[in-house]
């Protein structure tokens, strides 16, 4: 037997380009981070912490879409520094809301908004970190479900598969004995098309879903967009449907650009 | 009239029946019935006569429900809503198990609570067709299902006869409506009327009967029993939508490369939503959960669907990876292979698929577009599509 004490496994937390509130989720959960505490070193999360060790890291969690020249480059250490490269959050899984500017003129954005426009160094498009480097796991929503977090945590460090559906949001709808919002009130409802994850969130708050965790498994979206329009939506609505926070995801784009063709 | 001798029927007044929620719960029973939330009717507990939706009913159609306004006050006057008894027999989620690790023993906690005994209120005649589908697939064999069996054992059913039905409804193609036959304690026919309002009540069982004697005084007199009769006729004449279950074992058997498939494939959305609110249903999937310092699991089942990838997952992946696929297994084992299995089919008719798909598929109209294009190729002279 060997004398020496395991060493604890290193977790660290990155960010790109992001609104942090995926970050906070781990933050956020309350009642696990002492032990998120207890079974990783958690090495390196600036938004936390102002200890920062270096890699290797057992699991980095990546937050956040690669939005300039210089994160194109992090990314690809980061890569190396992670054994487990996990991506957090709509922004690192499709591009964020941030990627709607893949549709319009960047250039023109920085001419109009900064005053010194040399400054700004961008690329043209907001991508998901899988676009750039393997990724082991990607975690969807916008933000993510701090149980969903927790589960994809224990999950890996305990090596079994985590139980993170792929199907529909309304599974979760109906489990929870949910009215279904679209054939009661005739409520435009993403969530046939959307990835279980956030508990039906919207829908059990009287609201369609808007799309937060991203295109389910094998999403029909031009059978929903049929359905939106005998809802009497227009053909802007959908697209403006689908542009939301997964728009880049490519079956979404797929849906808006059809319906913005339309 | 079928099974029901006019002799055992007997007449409540509304009061009358108020006083069936007090028998039933001085006798131990948790009442669940209809009542009015988020835009419908669902099923729950109450307490009194006053949560049933007095004066409400549904309005249906394929991917379209609607709560309305009725001229009367009838408590009964809708069909069926978004959910089925299913919610209490075989719950959406339920925890199987709990464990605990102290170094190195495991301790397996003392898991469900036993549920309440509980009293049905409402329950129409497709829907004690399904509890007795369901009965029979997961107590009918050397497999009991235990969770279903301790929620199953000693409920106390309160039928009632439909006197409306809606378009979506096709349970006189499925034999189990809208007249209930049989699988009851007590049996209601609402009559509703400007000057009038009241209930003729029949028992199905000693527990029944029982409960009747408490309530009732009054035999039901011939000439109100035959209005009752009239109103559950009425029902029956106003079902429009059919379902042909000739041979349908055979016809989904051999048509299982009929372009239809493809045809609703491109409308499905593989949603499950289908699935989920059909009250015949039953298939779970089971998930451990375990805490992140390894000393906390728990055991989980929950809702499954044919309609989802990991449904069919084996080594290697999905068997039914498209829609086609799923759709296909769906109908095809509700309609067919559910015959094989269990011996009967798996459809009661009640319409909430058709309902409550959120794009409107209808499985009737999906078995008549193969029946009448496998009609006209065979009588062109060539049989399987
Ligand atoms: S298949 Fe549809 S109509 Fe038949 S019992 Fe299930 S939900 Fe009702
Ligand atoms: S038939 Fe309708 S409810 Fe069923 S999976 Fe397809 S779209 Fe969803």
């Amino acid at each position: 037997m060997s004398s020496r004490v395991k060493r604890k496994p290193r977790i660290a937390v990155f960010k790109f380009a992001s609104c942090d509130g995926c970050q906070l989720s781990l933050l956020d959960a309350e009642d696990e981070l002492l032990a998120v505490a207890g079974a990783f070193d958690i090495a390196y999360f600036p938004e936390a912490s102002s200890t920062m060790l270096r890699g290797p890291y057992e699991i980095g969690l990546v937050e956040g879409s690669i939005t300039t020249y210089h994160d194109a480059q992090r990314i690809q250490e980061i890569r190396h520094q992670c054994k487990s490269l996990i991506t957090i959050g709509a922004c690192a899984t499709a591009g964020g809301i941030q990627a709607l500017r893949n549709w319009k003129d960047v250039d023109e954005f920085i001419r109009v908004v900064y005053a010194t426009p040399r400054y700004i160094e961008t690329l043209k498009l907001s991508t998901p970190i899988a676009e750039h480097v393997p990724v082991n796991f990607e975690l969807r929503g916008c933000p993510i479900n701090k149980h969903q977090l927790i589960e994809l945590i224990t999950a890996t460090l305990a090596g079994r598969k985590p139980n993170l559906p792929t199907y529909s949001v309304c599974i979760e709808c109906k489990r929870k004995s949910n009215v279904c919002i679209a054939v009661a009130q005739g409520v435009p409802c993403l969530g046939p098309v959307t990835q279980a994850g956030c508990g039906a969130l919207c829908p059990s708050f009287n609201r369609g879903c808007y799309g937060c965790y991203g295109p389910m498994e094998s999403p029909n979206t031009e059978s929903l967009s049929s359905q939106f329009r005998i809802l009497d939506q227009s053909n802007a609505d959908i697209t403006r449907a689908f542009r939301g926070f997964n728009a880049w995801a490519w079956q979404f784009r797929k849906a808006s650009e059809e319906s913005e063709r339309a | 009239m079928d099974g029901a001798s006019v002799a055992e029927r007997s007449l409540l007044t509304l009061q009358q029946l108020e006083h069936l929620i007090l028998v039933l719960h001085r006798r131990g029973y948790e009442v669940i019935g209809p009542l009015v939330r988020d835009g419908a009717i669902v099923y729950d507990v109450v307490d009194r006569l006053s949560d049933l939706p007095a004066g409400w009913t549904d309005e249906q159609e394929a991917g379209r429900y609607r709560l309305q306004r009725r001229n009367d006050g009838a408590l009964f006057g809708y069909v069926v809503g978004p959910q089925s008894w299913k919610k209490y027999l075989h719950p959406g989620e339920v925890r199987l198990l709990a464990a605990e690790r102290h170094g190195q023993t495991l301790r397996i906690l003392n898991n469900e609570t036993t549920p309440p005994r509980r009293a049905f209120l409402g329950v129409r005649a497709c829907e004690l067709a399904a509890i007795a589908v369901q009965d029979r697939v997961l107590l009918g064999d050397r497999y009991r299902d235990s969770v279903y069996a301790s929620r199953r054992e000693g409920i106390f059913i309160v039928a009632v006869n439909c006197t409306q039905a809606a378009p979506t409804c096709f349970c006189t193609s499925m034999g189990t409506g809208p007249r209930v036959r049989s699988g009851y304690d007590l049996a209601l026919t609402e009559l509703v009327g400007p000057d009038k309002h009241e209930f003729v009540v029949e028992a199905g069982s000693e527990a029944g009967a029982e409960v009747s004697r408490e309530l009732a005084r009054a035999t039901a007199a011939e000439d109100v029993c035959q209005q009752a009769d009239a109103a559950v006729e009425r029902a029956a004449s106003q079902i429009k939508r059919r379902m042909d279950t000739t041979n349908i074992r055979e016809l989904l058997y051999s048509n299982f490369d009929h372009p239809r498939w493809d045809n609703v494939a491109q409308r499905c959305l593989t949603c499950a939503n289908c699935t989920m609110v059909c009250p015949t249903c039953f298939c779970t999937t089971v998930e451990d959960v375990s805490d992140i310092t390894g000393t906390h699991a728990q055991r989980w089942r929950k809702w499954d669907s044919c309609f989802t990838q990991n449904f069919s997952y084996i080594h290697g992946g999905s068997v039914r990876s498209s829609g086609k696929s799923r759709y296909r297994q769906w109908m095809t084992h509700k309609l067919a292979s559910w015959i094989d299995q269990f011996g009967s089919s798996g459809c009661v008719g009640c319409g909430r698929c058709i309902s409550w798909c959120p794009v409107g598929i209808d499985i009737t109209e999906e078995v008549r577009a193969i029946r009448e294009s496998t009609t006209s190729s065979k009588e062109s002279g060539h049989g399987n599509s």
